[in-house]
């Protein structure tokens, strides 16, 4: 699997990013510039985590107007892959190529804690490594993940299937107390329509070695391998 | 000479914080008078903060070698070699009186100028540590000032992209009108890729790089040398406001220059500013600079020639770099590519002079040398602190329970959980966080490797006002304690001494005792100080704080897999007490929040015992022989096997109290030089402790019950102390 990630200045998880996919797919990925206008052919493009230009104005939102989206934008047209995580979530849902937006956290506080995490669905090539309704423990590191959108957009997106993952309690519920941020209806991650676009606010990359923590986000790159390959 | 208009006069010069006699002093120098820029100049560079004229005849006594020290004190930041061709880079420093003034921009610049402070050394960041000391919890400032301070820190930080690891947080009451926030910085480089400040080459380029200069921060170094009185609030215009975007883009391109072979000294532009930096750079290579303030890139109009000098606008470098066009060129594209400014501002002379400009204009003309060497060092009187008489533990009245006293200390302000501060610090960034928040010390992987740094910051400082000399001693012994809880070894110190007015005989006094008994653990405990910063006034209304010497420890460990970590393990475990338990409760905390006395001499620090009983620890984690272990500090046993039992899920302890000893003075006692561990074969520990000559005692086992049992009759549900320990301060915070 071939996979770029793009990098705004104020990106700060790429490294983290890269070290995941290079660990599951053996191929170091492409760490593409902001300002290049071009993204090479991949199977994945990445938008990773970070505060891509100080995020001072909404997150992402500078970030979703620079060059390197344009191309993002006409290869995710055609079909080729895309995730963002977290701040790259942020940058999805400016774009337009996400549904919803992420406003801050309903604490008004930066969190950073690993959470639990629900697959709402396997069948996807982002989590295939995973089964349905499996339970993750995941960190999340962020102060504006609350999932936002009309009631009818988000009944739309639970009809299509377009849940990717949802924020859970220790006894796997979709519960308030299981919620970090105050997002509608727990909603940690949401595709596209066709299923070929990604956007979660947990860090799976932050969560692929047990010396540092569990393996729980292994899942998500080896399926993405698998689908890829 | 341009003189400006403004004649100085008598108060003009105690405005800048200097005394007659420093002024006289600078007459001589010039053989004339100063104008207001060259007033102000003279100002900075001779204020507490960067002249350290009170402390620098007891810091010179610190221990700074050791075969594995590449960079002591007296640098941006200090340098540890850690093996395989790696160094640690990491100093600790303090933004006390901003961040009482305006809690958010204060800690995040703290942050932020620490940070450069180690990036300059050409090491990547990568952790943060801080220590924090707030009033009373119910002084009205209080709960504003921790929730700024800690979104500050949390601002800066996160955006850097730089886990926040470790660190403490107390409440005092002595705190309450003078907040301490020090922060502390580590980063990594390659050992023979150190980048120093020391300027080389006459004609060679002064660069300006990173944001503007603006009018905030103009004397921060003055102010922070001075005691806070009503009127403080009206400095807020002194203190700097933080761009953490601009400083990951200012990180970002100076590694990105650092791999390239052009620079020959950096700086970072931290108290006073263009005067430090340029002054700090020219005199220690023995050389004179030349500065056309007009080319400062600028972010407000009309800015003066004395603005431009002492301004702290944050994010900012001086470098010099290399002659020729090429490597200008080269260092040029690097900034553009992150949009940082980047101006050749001046030149290095052979005059040793500080030429100062604005366009054709002289506007200053200072000799660096005489400046230097002139600048004030004082020997102040100073007055032992009185020693406290010792607390019979038999005539401190026993609780109703021992565990019903533990609930209650485990939500005590000081001893509760700080979950709430360090969930809004990013500490898994990078991947490479092997122990969080909350443990003894943490521990960040080297990246690429097996080797881990196990970093922490600690300080009693009640123990540091009852007896400075054991409190010194006492706050490097516990990093060292904290640090072989994990398994590491630890290596040096950085410390942060924040003290009161030097002025008066008793605080300086606190101040020289605290260095005697820091210099004696050091020594003791081969772990070196190889960098520092000192932060004195800090009173307020004629009232100091504590005596606080923050330590920042560093240790290495080869293999993260063999790490020590604190909760319980498993069931049936024995239970082991490393160290003797003699039920000191002098200046414990069960005295001061069960019976409400903080009195009494310190627990009586021995270094020697320290090093025999630490060695033998690390030597159990190294080999396997343990499966927890946790230091014993504040709160004492009870609280230590508390806290183990609260990291695990479902386990307990069923332990026994010492026979001879009141159970309480057992329970909450607070004697130095202990560690509890946890093994499932306990007699392999004993007979080797024997042999090692250490005291090791089976207090009991861990239970599978969930419950505490302290003794006969008295136990209490872990789940019922994790409430009590984690609701604290979220429920004082929620309280608008």
């Amino acid at each position: 699997m071939k996979s770029a990630i793009i990098v705004f200045p104020g990106t700060n998880r790429e490294r983290d990013m890269a070290i995941a996919l290079e660990k599951a797919s053996g191929t170091a990925p492409f760490m593409v510039w902001h300002k290049d206008s071009e993204i090479p052919d991949v199977d994945l493009i990445v938008v990773p985590g970070g505060f891509s230009f100080g995020d001072y104005l909404r997150a992402g939102a500078m970030a979703a107007h620079s060059p390197v989206l344009r191309s993002l934008k006409e290869k995710a047209a055609k079909g080729t892959p895309v995730m963002g995580v977290c701040n790259g979530f942020q940058v999805l849902t400016e774009t337009g190529l996400l549904p919803g937006v992420l406003m801050r956290n309903a604490g008004l506080k930066f969190i950073c804690r690993n959470v639990g995490l629900r697959v709402e669905t396997s069948r996807s090539l982002f989590t295939g490594g995973y089964e349905d309704g499996q339970v993750l423990s995941i960190p999340v590191a962020h102060n504006d993940g609350n999932y936002f959108a009309d009631s009818e957009t988000l009944d739309r997106i639970e009809q299509n299937g377009q849940v990717a993952f949802r924020y859970v309690d220790e006894t796997g519920e979709t519960s308030a107390a299981g919620n970090p941020n105050g997002s509608a209806r727990n909603i940690a991650g949401v595709f596209n329509k066709d299923k070929t676009v990604l956007g979660f606010m947990p860090h799976p990359e932050n969560a692929i070695d047990p010396a540092v923590g569990n393996t729980d986000g292994r899942g998500l790159f080896d399926g993405l391998v698998r689908a890829l390959s | 000479m341009s003189i400006s208009n403004t004649a100085i006069t008598p108060e003009i010069v105690a405005e800048h914080g200097l005394s007659e006699d420093e002024y006289a002093s600078i007459l001589k120098i010039l053989g004339r008078e100063p104008n207001m820029t060259e007033l102000g100049v003279f100002s900075a560079m001779y204020s507490e903060h960067c002249s350290y004229k009170s402390s620098k005849k007891w810091l010179k006594t610190l221990p700074t070698e050791a075969p594995h020290v590449i960079q002591g004190p007296g640098e941006n930041a200090g340098v540890i070699d850690i093996g395989d061709g790696e160094a640690a880079v990491f100093k600790i420093e303090s933004h006390n009186h901003p961040s009482f003034i305006e809690p958010y921009q204060g800690a995040a610049t703290g942050v932020g100028g620490i940070l450069r402070d180690v990036f300059t050394m050409g090491a990547r960041p990568i952790a943060n540590l801080n220590a924090l000391r707030f009033g009373s919890p119910d002084h009205p400032k209080t709960r504003h000032l921790v929730g700024g301070v800690v979104a500050g820190i949390a601002g800066y930080g996160n955006c850097m992209g730089i886990p926040t690891v470790a660190g403490e947080v107390n409440f005092h009451p002595a705190y309450n009108g003078n907040i301490l926030v020090n922060a502390m910085t580590v980063g990594l480089a390659p050992a023979d890729r150190i980048f120093y400040s020391a300027a080389a080459g006459a004609g060679n380029p002064v660069i300006y790089v990173g944001a503007k200069t603006g009018r905030d921060g103009i004397h921060g170094a003055t102010m922070s040398s001075t005691e806070f009185n009503e009127d403080s609030e009206e400095k807020r215009p002194t203190v700097q406001v933080g761009d953490p975007f601009t400083e990951k883009l200012l990180l970002e391109a100076c590694l990105e220059l650092m791999a390239t072979d052009t620079i020959i000294a950096i700086q970072d532009m931290g108290a006073a500013g263009l005067t430090s930096s340029a002054v700090e750079m020219a005199g220690k290579g023995g050389l004179g600079i030349e500065m056309d303030l007009a080319k400062v890139p600028a972010r407000e109009e009309n800015m003066t020639p004395y603005e431009l000098m002492l301004s702290e606008s944050q994010e900012r470098m001086l470098i010099i770099l290399k002659p020729d066009a090429a490597s200008e060129a080269e260092a040029r594209a690097i900034f553009d590519k992150w949009e940082l400014d980047f101006a050749v501002i001046g030149t290095l002379t052979t005059t040793g002079h500080l030429v100062l400009k604005m366009g054709d204009e002289l506007v200053g003309d200072i000799p660096i040398a005489p400046m230097v060497d002139e600048s004030p060092e004082y020997d102040r009187p100073w007055e032992p602190t009185p020693a406290s008489a010792v607390v019979v533990a038999s005539t401190v009245p026993a609780p109703a329970s021992l565990t019903g006293a533990l609930k209650k200390l485990i939500g005590t302000p000081d001893l509760c959980s700080r979950r709430w501060v360090w969930e809004q610090y990013d500490h898994l960034i990078m991947g490479d966080t092997a122990i969080r928040p909350g443990g003894d010390a943490a521990m960040v992987r080297v990246r690429d490797s097996k080797k881990g740094l196990a970093l922490t910051v600690d300080c009693t400082p009640r123990y540091v006002k009852a007896d400075p000399e054991t409190g010194g001693a006492q706050a490097v012994a516990e990093t060292w304690r904290n640090i072989t809880a994990t398994g590491a070894r630890p290596l040096a110190i950085t410390n942060n001494m924040n003290f009161g007015n030097p002025q008066k005989p008793q605080i300086m006094g606190q101040f020289v005792g605290a260095i005697n008994g820091m210099r004696a653990a050091c020594n003791a405990l081969d772990y070196p100080v190889v960098s520092g910063n000192v932060s004195l006034y800090n009173e307020t209304e004629g009232a100091a704080i504590l005596p606080t010497p923050v330590i920042g420890g560093v240790g290495v460990i080869a293999d993260i897999e063999k790490r020590g970590t604190v909760a319980f393990k498993a069931t049936d475990e024995a239970i082991i007490v490393i160290g003797e338990t003699t039920g000191w409760l002098g200046q414990s905390i069960y005295l001061r929040e069960v019976e409400g006395r903080e009195d009494g001499a310190p627990p009586p620090v021995d270094l020697a015992l320290e090093k025999k009983n630490g060695d033998f620890v690390r030597g159990l984690i190294e080999t396997g022989k343990v499966t927890a272990c946790h230091d014993v500090s504040d709160g004492g046993l009870a609280i230590a096997l508390a806290e183990m039992a609260l990291g695990a899920k479902g386990l307990g302890a069923d332990v026994a109290p010492q026979s001879g000893l009141p159970t309480h003075a057992w329970a909450f006692g607070e004697d130095q030089a202990r560690y509890v561990v946890t093994a499932k074969n306990a007699d392999g520990i004993l007979k080797a402790a024997a042999d090692a000559g250490v005291s090791a005692t089976v207090i009991g086992t861990t239970t599978g019950t969930g419950e505490l049992k302290l003794g006969t009759g008295d136990s209490i549900s872990v789940s019922v102390l994790r409430s009590t320990f984690e609701n604290w301060l979220p429920d004082y915070m929620a309280v608008s």
